[in-house]
């Protein structure tokens, strides 16, 4: 019948450890491909373990940089996941960041020489706002004209980026600034507390904690989390008992945008400090990998969104320690994202060789 | 039996010997023999669930037994598939056509027979006319009614000049009047020597077409019967090895005012191989059981859903549904749930229930008015115990409340759904084939409990295309017809001649109107 020697069955019996083996399959294989492409780069398989693995963990300076790192990608990873799992497809995650990142620089810029302790909050307050704005547009043009999610989110990145750009090259742009492109530098009430004194560490790690904990009570035990997941299970069952596809479009995006334009405060008001061109080292589309590498769990996530940090700073000390180039970095998470989607598939279905029926039936 | 077999003669075309064949733990059949003569109708009777189609897979390659042995005109053969199994000269019919709708006829067949379309056409028309399958090899797929399109199905079949057809339940999809066509063109395979096997559970059938009959149950033969000297009952017991039971029933008290209302509803299909409704007026009352007969696809599903509000209508046609006398033909389901109506539809797999959810998420699905949901928080214990209240009222055989939507057969899905549905305490239920693949004891105690719901004053609505479910439970039974509905035909009117009339289409427009402006 087919030209294939095998066939794609799906798995119908599934253990408890079904959901852990293909992420553990993918970190796995990232170890694997990382020690080879920087084997191939002349840094010996060990060195390359080290700076990458290793070193990270090695020092407080270097785990508080994976908890600065990890805080993010685990805030809009949480965001996202929601989404995910009533298939609404926010890809738009690094353009909602940058917008909150704009809302969030808005007060400190304006009142600049201020010392009022609500600065922090109401930054956070308008970020929010500013990243869920950003991902309404998606949301109005997917409930009114049926425009497709992926790709509205995706171009709007590219135009949060240009706003950006605008706004630090004039109406945001220090005036004492000698022209550079950039804000000007915050006031100490809007940044975040230090966590470890002398690292950049600060307390958005807690947020994105409670968020993760917010995130799996919506999801396991809140009703609209229960709606959100039939209608991304099976679109016709979620029809047929009346929860709305709407509200579920409304409620994805504007999660997803809210989590992503507070993890863009959280970069203006920790490790940057202002409003710069670079307010984010990928960190949005990154969160994409991390969600489903947690398998869209909320504890499955915040394993993930360590180990991407993780490949975050290693990268780093491997760029500064064995000069290799930074674009390791995107690789190993290209390689994180394959491997895992392959691994998927395995644990989904089962492959056969197909075998001649003569064989089968000598058992008999 | 051994008379029969001598009075045809020649050799055996095919004899299974002892087939077994299990599936985990189930034994879906168990040490199952029979021979088959050429030229002889071959009945394969039994309930659902009771291993007809395993068997019929293993004998068209689909499956591979675990023990015995096949042997096609006295060799040992292995099937390794269906093509090879169409190779040796063995057909298949399905109960759910495998066409493509927007091709036509001929080229339909040119995908599973290597030949032009040109040379086909001159193959099927002269086929079609030896057996009496009328059919226009130009004609495209989705155009052709149920029957036409099985026509197309069996002459495909044919073309490949097969010794033995297996038609799996061919007469669900058909009309009563299209049914004798049917069998006189099985007659006609027969008399040239083909050998059919004829899987079905309509027991008059059987009696009228077969030589003899095969009767399964729980997935062993318990007898081999010349079924023209049974009775209907005689084989039904076999059939389920004991007596039917018969809702009890009153007759109907129903109150005057309509509890669910259609006024001329008209709707083009957003599907391009829908089914237009037109101008469908229909009253439901509260206390009285409605049935709409029909064969499937003249506008069920389409009907169904405006009904349900999974297919909101137009501004325009506002006030063409009623729930209570009020508009709501622009309101989705969960505000019509919130008035009182509950739905089982027609699928039960992803619309009625999501598959890898466990039966206490599904039971949360539309259950979540029962105060299963405090805060915009799910109360698990609440959730736990009305789920288990739904297994337990119906019989569903599972694991347990945890046990996944999908590891459940579809009849005892069915059975889930249907208890979720009546739990829900309605007073407006639509049902859609509320008892397709549910054993025939279950079935009966689904039918008992919506005539007690009657009797309680819920409004029901019953859409089938089991003439006789509607017969039994019913008090009015309207037909439709490619989107039309009939009058209804009060209980104690029902004839077979006279429904199977209107589902053949025939009643006039004119007598419809006057119904409607009617009492």
């Amino acid at each position: 019948m087919s030209v294939f020697p095998f066939s794609i069955e799906t798995r119908t019996r599934r253990t408890r450890f079904s959901a852990i083996i293909p992420p553990l399959i993918a970190v796995c294989t990232t170890i694997v491909a990382s020690i080879i492409i920087l084997t191939s780069l002349d840094v010996s398989p060990s060195r390359a373990l080290y700076y990458l693995y290793i070193a990270p963990m090695a020092t407080r300076f270097n785990f508080a940089e994976v908890i600065l790192k990890m805080a993010p990608l685990l805030l809009i990873a949480q965001g996202l996941a929601i989404g995910f799992r009533a298939r609404i497809w926010n890809i738009g995650a690094e353009g909602q960041l940058i917008m909150g990142a704009i809302g969030g620089s808005l007060l400190p810029i304006w009142f600049n020489d201020s010392g009022n302790i609500l600065m922090l909050p109401a930054m956070v307050v308008v970020g929010a706002i500013f990243g869920m704005a950003w991902a309404a547009i998606a949301a109005v043009l997917r409930v009114r004209m049926n425009a497709n999610e992926i790709l509205v989110t995706l171009m709007l990145n590219s135009i949060a980026l240009q706003v950006l750009y605008y706004l630090i090259s004039g109406p945001l742009r220090d005036p004492f600034g000698f022209n550079f492109p950039q804000s000007a530098l915050f006031p100490d009430v809007a940044m975040l507390p230090i966590l470890l004194a002398n690292t950049r560490a600060n307390i958005s790690i807690f947020f994105a904690v409670l968020v993760t904990l917010l995130a799996w009570f919506f999801m396991q035990r809140s009703f609209p989390g229960y709606r959100l997941q039939v209608g991304g299970s099976a679109p016709d069952a979620a029809r047929y008992a009346g929860f709305g596809e709407k509200q579920a479009i409304w409620v994805s995006l504007l999660v997803g945008g809210t989590c992503a334009g507070i993890a863009g405060v959280f970069e203006v008001a920790g490790p940057l400090g202002q409003l710069q061109r670079v307010v984010t080292p990928g960190y949005g589309f990154a969160a994409i990998i991390v969600a489903f590498l947690g398998g869209l769990n909320a504890l499955g996530i915040l394993a993930a969104a360590f180990f991407m940090a993780l490949i975050y700073v290693g990268g780093d000390i491997a760029q500064t320690s064995a000069k290799v180039p930074y674009s390791v970095n995107t690789i190993l998470q290209g390689v994180l994202l394959v491997s895992y989607i392959a691994s998927r598939v395995f644990s989904d279905y089962r492959v056969r060789l197909r075998k001649p029926a003569y064989n089968r039936q000598e058992r008999v | 039996m051994k008379q029969a077999t001598e009075s045809r003669r020649g050799d055996p075309l095919l004899v299974i010997s002892d087939l077994t064949k299990r599936f985990g733990e189930f034994t879906a059949n168990d040490g199952i023999s029979l021979e088959l003569e050429p030229g002889e109708i071959h009945a394969i009777l039994g309930e659902n669930g009771a291993g007809k189609s395993t068997l019929m897979k293993m004998i068209y390659g689909v499956l591979k037994p675990d023990s015995g042995t096949l042997k096609w005109r006295g060799k040992p053969v292995i099937l390794h598939n269906p093509a090879h199994a169409r190779a040796l000269g063995i057909g298949m019919v399905f109960q759910h056509f495998s066409l493509f709708e927007s091709l036509t006829v001929a080229e339909n067949i040119s995908l599973a027979i290597p030949e032009t379309v040109k040379l086909l056409r001159s193959r099927i028309a002269e086929v079609s006319t030896r057996y009496g399958l009328p059919v226009d090899p130009d004609a495209l797929v989705h155009k052709l009614a149920m029957g036409q399109r099985q026509r197309v199905e069996i002459t495909r079949c044919l073309l490949q000049e097969p010794q033995l057809i297996i038609m799996d339940e061919p007469t669900s999809v058909l009309p009563p009047s299209a049914v004798p066509i049917l069998f006189e063109t099985i007659r006609k395979l027969a008399a040239s020597g083909c050998a059919v096997l004829f899987i079905s559970h309509k027991l008059e059938e059987i009696r009228s077409l077969c030589h003899k009959a095969t009767v399964m149950r729980a997935g062993r033969i318990v007898a081999t019967v010349d079924p023209a000297v049974e009775s209907s009952a005689s084989l039904a017991k076999l059939m389920i090895g004991r007596d039917i039971p018969h809702p009890s029933r009153s007759a109907a008290k129903p109150s005057d005012v309509p509890a669910l209302s259609l006024h001329n509803l008209t709707l083009a299909p957003d599907d391009p191989f829908g089914t237009r409704l037109d101008d469908i007026s229909l009253q439901v009352r509260p206390g009285e059981i409605v049935g709409i007969a029909g064969v499937s696809g003249n506008g069920q599903r389409e009907l169904a859903a405006v009904l349900s509000g999974e297919q909101p209508l137009p501004a325009k046609q506002n006030g063409s549904v009623r729930l209570f006398g009020g508009d709501c033909g622009h309101s989705d389901c969960g505000h019509r749930r919130a008035q009182g109506m509950a739905f089982v539809p027609e699928d039960r797999n992803g619309r009625g229930s999501v598959a890898e959810m466990t039966l206490e998420q599904n039971a949360l699905l539309t259950g979540y008015a029962r105060n299963l949901v405090a805060y915009g928080f799910v109360r698990n214990a609440a959730v736990s115990k009305f789920a288990q209240d739904c297994i337990h009222e119906m019989d569903v055989r599972c694991s347990g409340g945890d046990a996944e939507a999908r590891s459940l057969s579809g009849g005892n899905l069915q059975k889930f759904i249907v208890g979720r549905e009546l739990a829900l305490k309605p007073k407006i239920l639509v049902a859609s084939q509320p008892t397709w693949g549910v054993d025939i004891g279950a079935a009966s105690a689904i039918r008992q409990r919506l005539v007690d719901l009657r009797d309680e004053g819920v409004a029901i609505l019953i859409i089938s295309d089991e003439l006789e479910e509607l017969v039994e439970i019913a008090d009015r039974v309207h037909a439709l017809f490619r989107g039309s509905l009939s009058p209804s035909i009060e209980r104690g009117d029902v004839t077979d001649e006279l429904i199977g009339s209107y589902m053949a289409g025939n009643f006039s427009p004119e007598k419809l109107s006057v119904e409607v402006s009617g009492p």
